[in-house]
């Protein structure tokens, strides 16, 4: 049984991409880099109103024992950051695909999604 | 000297740190449990309750004989010669730069017949080299014998402030482990189930600023001794809370925080020194060191934004190099960053701001008295 919803797209480097009814894009972390990560402590994203290139370094995630870069899946322009998951960043640990998400982006070339891992291609690139 | 390819140390406890989730990593050797719940519950579990350790990795020497006071007298940096049975002490074996090699507790206890047994525990990572130079001063004391029993025992350190309930609650005589002051030991009957007993040395010590005990036990029993007390309500807790709760408690680690290039004099740790008890390896270069003046300091520093302080950050003073944190976490107390590190004497009064570069991301801190989190008095 997976962790990783079916409805989700995911990067190697563990975050996770939902495409939204509106076609902006909900960014995260997987319950899978979560696990790993341990208790997260701090979080930092990027400014609202940036715009990231996929594959750019967006933020840093930070846990009690180790401290990791943030990736961003996709292009376009941040266009919400998620106040609650920095001021609570233990949101990341108790439902990271959910409350604990981190960014919006509006993409500007939606093709990209599709170039992310399924569930099923993420669940067996972290099990080898 | 171990290396990536080296087979890793089990302790006695591995089967049982598996079966409940524990987390195992490599350290210094041995692979051991680094958490098993998360580390934050388990660093509140200790400061709210009580936890569990296996630091049976840690070096277990007895030394005994005649002369093995005055031998370990001359190694270590407190009076052997004046720690009475039952009593343990805390300090450091330096090199003859003054350097620290290692830091230990020495326990003095008996064998059954009444003969006096010192019972050294030291580092992981330093027990060759502890062993190695115990055996390079061994000459002028012939009557000395030494032997490492680390793999015949287990050591499992109970921490909290319900420690000694639970111990008490596993001991079939009286008096209790609860009627040891600090630093004192002795050896203590248990109940460990399916009417089996078994003895435990026990020494009123530990590594979290909470109050507790640690008990060596025979490897055999240990597996059980640790369920009795997992039974007891106590949780298991591994090296990743133990980091943070001796970081909070301003405890140092050797390898990190203090090696062989820092004394105890730079290590704000004089007060584990006894300059009066006579001649020891390393004195002649503190008592040097403590007419020259030092140069840095060891202290405490309070992240005043986010992040998380570690090993090898940049101490700034207005833009300027002035030192490296030697550790850091975050503290759940005081949830915040927290760090320690050497810098220059006259950046080391409390209060004093610096900034800790964060991977490019320099943050606020102030130098903080040590240590950063003291346990409620009880009684």
């Amino acid at each position: 049984m997976t962790e990783h919803p079916s409805e989700l797209r995911y990067t190697i480097e563990h975050e996770w991409v939902r495409v939204e009814g509106d076609g902006n894009a909900t960014i995260g972390v997987t319950f899978f880099a979560q696990d790993q990560l341990g208790d997260v402590v701090y979080i930092v994203l990027p400014a609202v109103g940036s715009t990231l290139q996929a594959g750019a370094r967006m933020g840093e995630i930070e846990s009690v024992k180790s401290v990791s870069d943030l990736f961003v899946p996709v292009s376009g322009e941040v266009l919400e950051t998620n106040q609650d998951v920095l001021d609570h960043p233990e949101r990341v640990n108790e439902d990271p695909h959910g409350a604990g998400w981190m960014l919006r982006v509006r993409m500007s070339d939606p093709s990209e999604v599709d170039r992310l891992l399924t569930n099923e291609q993420y669940d067996s690139a972290i099990a080898s | 000297m171990t290396s990536d390819s080296a087979p890793l140390l089990r302790t006695a406890l591995y089967d049982s740190h598996v079966a409940v989730g524990g987390r195992m990593v490599p350290f210094a050797g041995w692979e051991m449990p680094v958490q098993y719940q998360g580390v934050i519950a388990e660093v509140k579990a200790v400061r709210s309750d009580v936890g569990i350790f296996d630091v049976s990795h840690m070096g277990r020497l007895n030394v005994y004989g005649s002369g093995a006071a005055s031998f370990m007298d001359s190694l270590v940096t407190f009076s052997v010669k004046t720690l009475a049975t039952g009593r343990a002490r805390y300090g450091f074996i330096l090199s003859d730069s003054g350097g620290i090699l290692d830091d230990v507790i020495l326990y003095h206890t008996q064998f059954d017949d009444g003969s006096d047994l010192l019972r050294l525990v030291c580092n992981a990572s330093n027990r060759f080299a502890v062993i190695g130079w115990m055996d390079q001063n061994a000459a002028a004391f012939p009557g000395v014998t030494f032997n490492d029993h680390t793999y015949e025992t287990a050591l499992i350190a109970i921490q909290g402030p319900r420690a000694l309930q639970v111990v008490d609650g596993l001991c079939i005589d009286d008096p209790k482990p609860s009627t040891l002051r600090p630093f004192a030991a002795d050896t203590f009957p248990f109940d460990l189930g399916d009417d089996v007993h078994a003895e435990g040395f026990v020494g009123r010590t530990g590594y979290t600023g909470e109050d507790g005990v640690e008990i060596a036990i025979d490897a055999a029993h240990a597996p059980r001794l640790w369920e009795a007390l997992l039974a007891a309500g106590a949780a298991p807790c591994g090296l990743g809370a133990r980091d943070v709760l001796r970081l909070e408690a301003g405890l140092r680690l050797h390898g990190s925080d203090m090696d062989l290039t820092t004394t105890p004099l730079e290590a704000a740790l004089e007060r584990f020194v006894n300059m009066d008890k006579g001649i020891f390896h390393g004195r002649d270069a503190l008592e040097l060191q403590e007419e020259d003046g030092l140069r840095r300091r060891f202290v405490g520093f309070r992240l005043l934004g986010g992040g998380v302080p570690r090993h090898g950050c940049a101490i700034l003073h207005e833009g300027q190099f002035i030192g490296e944190v030697t550790s850091g976490t975050y503290s759940p107390i005081l949830d915040t960053g927290i760090a320690m590190g050497y810098v220059p004497a006259d950046h080391s009064a409390p209060g004093q701001t610096v900034q800790i570069d964060l991977r490019g991301r320099p943050v606020e801190a102030e130098v903080a008295e040590l240590p950063f989190y003291r346990r409620p008095k009880t009684s």
